[in-house]
């Protein structure tokens, strides 16, 4: 046992617990809070797998932009809280199978099936965070300089369509 | 920090991570809440290629994650964007009212 | 010159007539009367050309005959029956008889017919007239030169279709051209007369076939001596069943009844066809079957005595009968008495002589009783208009001897034509008819003398009516207006009676005694069997073949029935309206005459209705009542009603296969609306789905 586990086993259990509280929780604006703090914990995951930079990108894009973005709309919308449930009342039993079943799938095909056993086989690996900051740039900016570019075509497309999707009409009342 | 954990681990994290985030697709009303819950499943598939980034030494993997995460940005304005017009229409946001494909 | 070669020209005979009623069918409609005419009697008149050139021939020869074949008919197996031409001594005889009397018939029938289509309102009948009456030469020559009984029946057939069509060429009217059934009714009752007397030819046919493997001629006389030596009864079946064909055709006892009412044919028609030639086909039958009637005594006396008893049979009705045509006819079947009571006894050379002469004579009086009609119509369409509209209210017999009187005057040629006709026909020598009877009359007395004593009498009666009739027709006062206006008839009429008149005349050089050139030339084909009868010595006196006491005693008997006929009829002619002095003397008797002994009658009541009555019968009881309303109504239509409307509609169509059809569409519809139930509206379900099919897809990929 030593200090790494035992934070990720803490950190593990925080994640799960937060997104539990998002399923579980019938205020929106819980709900939301809830998977910043999943956010968060993840942000945690990625230093301790010597990814510095995912981890602040994951709090700053994520969990700064995203969720404020969802914070926005659900005020906006006014969507804390909803009525009672109507309709589709096999829904529910139906889905925590199919996502059991799920579960139980990925763990099967993960370590039965794939032949995981060599990958396992080196748990104690050293990283180099120095190292790999100067391989990812260096990566980005040449070999994946494509999708670099079309992401940002992408974002720019994001953008103007969503101002042309809520632009109110002339004359039309809002 | 020495004694790393395991990879299979932050595998079995990711699959449960996703497991709920794909319950709560289903579950939930709120179009927002799914909307969330989407994004914990984005989420958890980012865990899982960073973990593998790790083990293999290779930079794609975080590169990938980089890429998603811009994407499922792009992704949440539009979706939100929707989101609103929506509830512009039907004064409205329980995914059951929006059954027009009913049929 | 190799006469035999005129022996293959044998097949024009039939053939020339058949191209004549070809072109005159075809192109008739073209032609004038006159071509038209002129086509049919030069056909015939051809085939009186080669007739002759063919009984040159056969005299070169030494008269031994010919068979010609022509071609093959039926061959099955063993049996052959080809179409063969016979050329004998009787055949040549018989094909002079026919196409030299036919052809003056048909030139005779161009002016007749010319002026009857006119009275009748019909001239373009007739063309139709020579069509029938170049088939009717064809076919009488086939009957007459077949080499076997077969080719014999296909022109008795054939005349007897003709004789059908030519009875009833004006079907639609009645002889006084009124609309009416009788004349289509006579053409009936001659071809079912007719028909039962084909029955018992045939009967003989297929017994001789059956026992002489053949009907050849040749190959059936060449075995008749042997077939009688094993089975006399065969012979004698096939004499009498030929002799029922006999009776038909010739109209003798029981048969005889349509040819009093074949008189409903135009004129020429009853001259040529029932008088001169397809009557004496039943002659001509028991002439050619010489060799098996002289094996068999029986049938010979029983056709003697069928000929014997019908000759006085019709003389009696001919003595009550008004109508001229009708005292003809049944003149015509007294006569052919006479011929087939010779030939029943063995006298071929006598009946054959009586047929040839009856031809010439015969014809002869035919064809001057339609010149009298003709007249008779003539004078009845000359009558001043006033008259003339009245008459068209009063139906007018142009045929009734009570109309006419002192024609003598009006139609002198016609009157002693037919004078010529009569003394002819009562046999008063040196006529043509004299010399025949009489060498009948010998042969009965010596042979059979019953059927002597009916024939004496019979030839009495004939003398006697043949004078009434003329009397009543050419002597006294007219009794009626048209016969005061009768008029003559032309040249083309008037030349072929005096042809027939002057053989009428002279026809007895046939066969004079001492001569006896017609014995001499039928005695090649036919044998005469000798018989050793003993005889009165009376009869046995032969001038050269005539017996002076038998002449005489004819003679002088001929002679009294016409000074009797005079008494009654001439020395005080007969008023118009008058009733016949003879029925005042009869009485019953002459009713009976007149009423012909109600023969019809007794056979419509016997025969005639009782096939009506069968056949209503089976017509309304058993086809409509039983067949049609129970069987196929109620059984068949029912069965089929009540499986198609019950069964099959019902239990099948409707409830079974619509079942299974609405079925399907109703589990089809029930199948959509579940499925239906996928496409709820709802994104969650949708989500749902999608989330099941990859849960499926990684589950397949994890157990492959």
């Amino acid at each position: 046992m030593n200090l790494t586990l035992i934070l990720f086993l803490v950190l593990a259990v925080v994640a799960v617990a937060s997104a539990a509280g998002l399923l579980l929780s019938r205020n929106a604006v819980y709900a939301a809070l809830f998977l910043v703090l999943n956010f968060a914990t993840v942000a945690v995951f990625y230093l301790l797998l010597g990814a510095p930079f995912i981890a602040l990108a994951q709090v700053t894009v994520y969990a700064g932009a995203i969720m404020v973005l969802f914070l926005f709309v659900i005020m906006l919308l006014g969507a804390e809280k909803l009525p009672k449930a109507v309709g589709l009342p096999w829904q529910r039993p139906l889905a925590i199978g199919l996502a059991a079943v799920l579960l139980a799938e990925a763990g099967w095909l993960l370590f039965q099936r794939l032949q995981l056993s060599a990958v396992l086989a080196n748990p104690d690996v050293t990283v180099n965070t120095t190292e790999t900051l100067q391989a990812l740039a260096k990566n980005l900016f040449s070999q994946y300089l494509l999708p670099f570019e079309v992401t940002s075509i992408l974002l720019l497309v994001a953008m103007v369509g969503v101002i042309v999707l809520t632009k109110k009409e002339k004359g039309e009342a809002a | 920090m020495t004694g790393s954990i395991p990879l299979s681990y932050y595998l079995a994290l990711s699959g449960i991570l996703f497991s709920m985030g794909a319950l709560g697709v289903l579950v939930r009303r709120n179009p927002l809440i799914i909307f969330m819950s989407i994004e914990l499943m984005l989420n958890s598939a980012n865990l899982a290629f960073v973990a593998f980034a790790r083990n293999i030494q290779s930079p794609a993997g975080q590169l990938i994650v980089l890429f998603v995460m811009t994407v499922a940005a792009a992704e949440v304005a539009v979706g939100l964007a929707l989101i609103v017009i929506i509830f512009r229409n039907k004064h409205s946001i329980n995914v059951d009212l929006m059954n027009s494909l009913k049929g | 010159m190799d006469l035999t070669r005129l022996f293959s020209l044998v097949p024009l005979i039939v053939f020339l007539p058949a191209l004549g009623l070809l072109v005159n069918l075809i192109f008739g409609k073209k032609f004038s009367e006159t071509v038209i005419g002129t086509v049919a009697s030069t056909a015939s008149g051809l085939a009186f050309v080669v007739s002759a050139a063919l009984g040159y021939a056969l005299w070169t020869t030494g008269g031994a005959a010919q068979v010609v074949p022509f071609a093959e008919w039926i061959h099955i197996g063993t049996l052959n029956i080809p179409w063969a031409f016979r050329v004998d001594t009787l055949s040549v005889l018989m094909m002079l008889v026919v196409s030299g009397v036919g052809t003056l018939i048909h030139i005779y029938a161009i002016g007749y017919m010319h002026e009857d289509v006119r009275f009748k309102n019909d001239p373009g009948r007739f063309q139709r007239f020579f069509v029938y009456l170049n088939l009717f030469i064809a076919m009488m020559m086939i009957l007459v030169s077949g080499d076997s009984y077969l080719m014999l029946f296909v022109g008795w057939e054939g005349v007897g279709l003709c004789s059908f069509l030519l009875i009833g060429f004006w079907y639609e009217m009645d002889t006084l051209g009124r609309p009416s059934w009788a004349n289509s009714n006579a053409a009936k009752k001659a071809m079912i007369a007719n028909r039962v007397g084909d029955f018992g030819f045939l009967m003989a046919a297929f017994t001789i076939f059956w026992y002489f493997k053949s009907l050849s001629f040749d190959a059936v006389f060449a075995q008749a001596g042997q077939v009688a030596a094993v089975s006399p009864n065969v012979i004698l079946f096939i004499t009498l069943f030929l002799l029922i064909g006999v009776t038909g055709k010739s109209a003798q006892l029981p048969l005889f009844v349509w040819l009093p009412d074949a008189m409903a044919g135009p004129t020429p028609v009853s001259a040529l066809i029932h008088a001169a030639t397809m009557v004496t086909a039943g002659v001509y039958l028991v002439a050619r079957s010489a060799p098996l009637y002289t094996l068999v005594p029986v049938a010979q006396q029983t056709v003697a005595l069928v000929g014997g008893i019908t000759a006085l049979f019709a003389a009696t009705i001919a003595v009550g009968q008004y109508d001229i045509k009708k005292v003809l006819a049944y003149s015509t079947i007294s006569q052919l008495g006479f011929m087939v009571a010779a030939v029943g006894m063995g006298a071929f050379t006598a009946g054959m002589f009586h047929l040839v002469t009856h031809a010439f004579f015969k014809a002869l009086l035919f064809l001057s009783a339609g010149s009298v009609i003709l007249g008779m119509e003539r004078g009845h369409h000359h009558l001043p208009h006033g008259e003339h509209g009245e008459h068209h209210e009063e139906v007018f017999d142009p045929g009734d001897m009570r109309n006419m009187g002192g024609l003598r005057k009006q139609m002198p040629v016609t009157f002693w034509v037919y004078l010529a006709g009569t003394l002819a026909l009562a046999g008063i020598v040196p006529f043509a008819g004299f010399w025949s009877k009489d060498e009948i009359l010998l042969d009965a007395a010596r042979n059979f003398p019953v059927v002597y004593w009916l024939l004496t009498v019979a030839a009495f009666l004939t003398a006697f009516y043949m004078g009434r009739q003329v009397w009543m027709v050419f002597f006294g006062k007219p009794r009626h207006a048209a016969a005061e206006h009768a008029e003559e008839s032309p040249k083309v009429i008037t030349v072929p009676l005096m042809v027939l008149a002057g053989l009428s005349v002279l026809g007895g050089a046939l066969n004079l005694p001492y001569l006896n050139s017609l014995s001499a030339w039928l005695g090649h084909t036919i044998e005469a069997a000798e018989r050793e009868i003993a005889v009165a010595p009376w009869l046995q006196v032969s001038w050269g073949g005539l017996n002076p006491w038998v002449a005489l005693l004819s003679t002088v008997l001929a002679l009294a029935a016409i000074y009797f006929s005079w008494l009654i009829y001439g020395r005080k002619p007969l008023e118009t309206g008058q009733v016949d002095p003879l029925k005042k003397a009869l009485g019953p008797v002459f009713t009976i005459f007149e009423r012909k002994y109600w023969v019809d009658e007794v056979y419509g009541a016997l025969v005639v209705n009782r096939f009506v009555d069968l056949s209503r019968f089976l017509a309304d009881v058993i086809d409509w009542r039983f067949w049609h309303d129970w069987f196929h109504e109620k059984v068949i239509a029912g069965t089929y009603q009540f499986l198609s409307k019950t069964v099959l509609n019902l239990r099948v169509d409707q409830q079974f296969i619509d079942a299974i059809a609405n079925g399907l569409a109703r589990l089809t519809g029930w199948v959509s609306s579940q499925l239906r139930r996928l496409q709820n509206g709802f994104v969650r379900s949708y989500a749902l789905a999608v989330l099941f099919g990859v849960v499926i897809i990684l589950g397949y990929l994890l157990l492959k």
